[in-house]
């Protein structure tokens, strides 16, 4: 040790001690460790609110398009916010949730209107009018034959997708 | 006969002093008949211990506080007590909540009634933190030190729209089932933005908050109990926490806010006002805490000052029973709505929330993200910065006190006016950028749309007065009258103007049938 040192020590009072570099270490390092314990803690007790499944029900459903459908015509699915459209070039099918707050649209002569916010879709699902920010998703849909389609309204497909009738 | 014996005549003497004793007991001090009684049974009664001994006469003029504060409180005890009874018979499950509530509507003795008791306390709660809020603004209640009340109040404010909100989910009607969906999609809202920026695979903030909200991806029997979770405990308990910070703040900050020259203003007290510090025998000052600011009464003597008991309590009382006759004359009047069994297939048309979320829901017509989350994030944060921004001092305590005043408070109530029902004429009349320019790319929507264009119209009328006037309380006015009116404006023409598919009609004899 120097022999300024002792000098030094001398002229400080009681009340404003030597700073002790390696305490303050040992108090921040503490601080942090109690901080950052208790944030992810708390990240751990949001873990819980977020489902590991998601209590839905299915996604995919069966449904018959009738003989009589003409072609173009919009057919609604039952109990399924999905409309299903049967024309020269095959099946295909357009989700009637709005992109813009999930309300469910309803057919109009021009093709779609919102109730909510008056989001105007075209019959292809394409945004005419109103807040919603992208088109109507197209659906999968797999045929079964004999007029019998799966749609799934989990799996989105690039506008124009059909499968045969 | 014989006397009765010591310890029984003991007994008796007890017995018959039983009642006093247990008066004495209740109120230590005596009667409250001098100051220092009155001062003792404020601060000798855990109820009552919040409230200062001596109040300023400035804080109890009725045109000045016009008891808006203690009002909210009122409606929101009332909420509580009705909220309680309900939930005697209210059951959270998809297949009960409906059944349960018609129940409370048309069989249970006297369902109806806290039933609508409940629904006009919460309307008249939102009104009154609102009015509140514009009072506290409005007499400059929020500089300093009473900054962090003004914050602290502006937590209060949400968490009150909070409850509203989730209290309507609960009957399981059309009206919740819709307005939950159209909440949760507000809180994936952010995905407007993510998705035009292609990021959404990575950060899917929107997507995260919905399901926490909802712990599912459609609404459903989980949403419900989290709803109902947040309704009766989460959001109370958070309320009260913050209501005893907000009271308590308001004592340490040295009481309502004043102007420093407000004795001179008031004048002397009225002849037969009950007495100051005449009765004591001597004057003592005992601190518990050191107040900042220019308000501790220490050195100046308390002459502005009355007792808290009675005159405090009593117009606290008045404000008290004036929100319960409110609540029970309009319960009275009008019954709370009840729509038809929620339909997932079918939203009602036109599928209109309360009126106080009327405003929001003409915004998030224009852009989900910017209506439900943009705009309001940047007026709430707005807010709360004004009073780290107005280190100014002219006018406090005044009724539109600060630079300009009242005339310059009315300019910009006439320029609100006008901006908001220009901006929603022109949208109304020639459409928006989808309908011009239908390939347009949905973020220049989301950053240009009638809800943006205003804000930044307000913004600009702000910064222009801050010039103007070289003030910052000066384009606070202005800025806070602009979001008042425009709030109001909006409100209106959701609950009037707009019809089926959201469509304008003056009236709604107007709609067309369906």
């Amino acid at each position: 040790m120097s022999k300024a040192a002792p000098a030094e020590a001398v002229e400080r009072s009681r009340l404003d001690p030597e700073p002790i570099p390696r305490r303050d270490f040992l108090g921040l390092a503490a601080t942090w460790s109690a901080l950052a314990t208790l944030a992810f803690a708390a990240l751990g007790m949001l873990r819980l609110p977020k489902a590991a499944v998601l209590p839905s029900p299915s996604k995919k459903f069966r449904v018959s398009l009738p003989e009589s459908l003409a072609p173009g015509e919009p057919f609604l699915a039952p109990g399924r916010p999905v409309v299903l459209v049967r024309d020269g070039l095959g099946v295909y099918a357009v989700s009637r949730v709005c992109t813009h707050l999930g309300c469910i649209v309803q057919p109009s002569p021009a093709g779609f209107d919102c109730p909510c916010h008056g989001s105007r879709f075209a019959p292809d699902g394409a945004v005419l009018k109103g807040p919603a920010p992208k088109p109507l998703q197209w659906l999968a849909v797999s045929s079964l034959g004999a007029g019998s389609y799966v749609v799934d309204e989990g799996a989105a497909v690039p506008p124009g997708t059909r499968v045969k009738a | 006969m014989t006397a009765p014996a010591p310890a029984l005549r003991r007994f008796g003497d007890n017995l018959r002093a039983a009642p006093r004793r247990l008066r004495d007991s209740l109120f230590r001090s005596g009667r409250p008949v001098s100051d220092r009684t009155r001062a003792s049974f404020v601060f000798g009664n855990v109820f009552l211990h919040l409230h200062p001994a001596r109040v300023h006469r400035w804080s109890l003029r009725p045109t000045f506080t016009l008891g808006l504060g203690v009002m909210t409180l009122s409606t929101f005890l009332v909420a509580l007590v009705t909220g309680i009874l309900l939930m005697v018979y209210y059951k959270p499950s998809t297949a009960l909540a409906y059944d349960s509530i018609k129940d409370l509507h048309f069989v249970v003795p006297t369902g109806r009634f806290i039933r609508n008791i409940h629904r006009w306390a919460a309307n008249l709660m939102v009104v009154g933190v609102l009015l509140h809020m514009a009072r506290a603004f409005y007499t400059g209640a929020y500089r300093a030190p009473r900054e962090l009340n003004w914050v602290v109040g502006m937590l209060l404010l949400a968490i009150t729209l909070g409850l509203s909100f989730t209290g309507y989910l609960l009957p399981w009607d059309q009206l919740a089932y819709w307005a939950v969906t159209i909440g949760a999609n507000i809180a994936q809202s952010p995905r407007e933005v993510t998705d035009a920026l292609g990021i959404t695979a990575w950060l899917d903030a929107g997507g995260l908050q919905k399901e926490l909200l909802l712990g599912s991806d459609t609404v459903g029997e989980e949403a419900l109990i989290r709803f109902y979770l947040l309704h009766v405990m989460v959001l109370p308990l958070a309320l009260c926490t913050l209501l005893a910070v907000h009271f308590w703040r308001v004592r340490k900050d040295g009481g309502l806010v004043r102007p420093a020259d407000a004795e001179a203003r008031l004048g002397p007290a009225p002849q037969g006002t009950w007495p100051v510090f005449t009765e004591a025998p001597q004057k003592t000052y005992s601190l518990a805490a050191l107040v900042k600011g220019k308000t501790a009464a220490v050195g100046r003597g308390p002459e502005g000052t009355v007792p808290a008991m009675p005159h405090l309590l009593l117009a606290e009382s008045a404000a008290l029973m004036l929100s319960v006759l409110l609540c029970v004359l309009l319960s009275v009047l009008a019954d709370a709505p009840l729509k038809e069994l929620a339909n997932p297939a079918v939203p009602e048309n036109p599928a209109k929330a309360p009126w106080y979320f009327l405003g929001l829901q003409e915004l998030v017509a224009h852009s989900a993200f910017m209506g439900g989350i943009g705009i309001p994030t940047v007026v709430l944060v707005g807010l709360g910065l004004i009073p780290f921004l107005d280190r100014e001092s002219e006018g406090t305590g005044l009724w539109f006190g600060g630079p300009g005043g009242g005339r310059l408070v009315a300019l910009s109530a006439v320029y609100g006016l006008l901006a908001v029902v220009g901006i929603e004429a022109f949208a109304i009349h020639y459409g928006w950028i989808r309908e011009w320019w239908p390939k347009a790319p949905q973020l220049l929507i989301t950053l240009v749309n009638p809800g943006t264009v205003l804000t930044a119209a307000y913004a600009a009328w702000s910064v222009w007065l801050v010039r103007r006037h070289d003030s910052t309380r000066a384009g606070a006015l202005g800025l806070f009258t602009c979001f008042a009116v425009g709030f109001l404006v909006l409100t209106v023409i959701g609950v009037h103007f707009r019809g089926p598919n959201w469509d304008f009609y003056w009236w709604p004899s107007q709609w067309p049938g369906h």
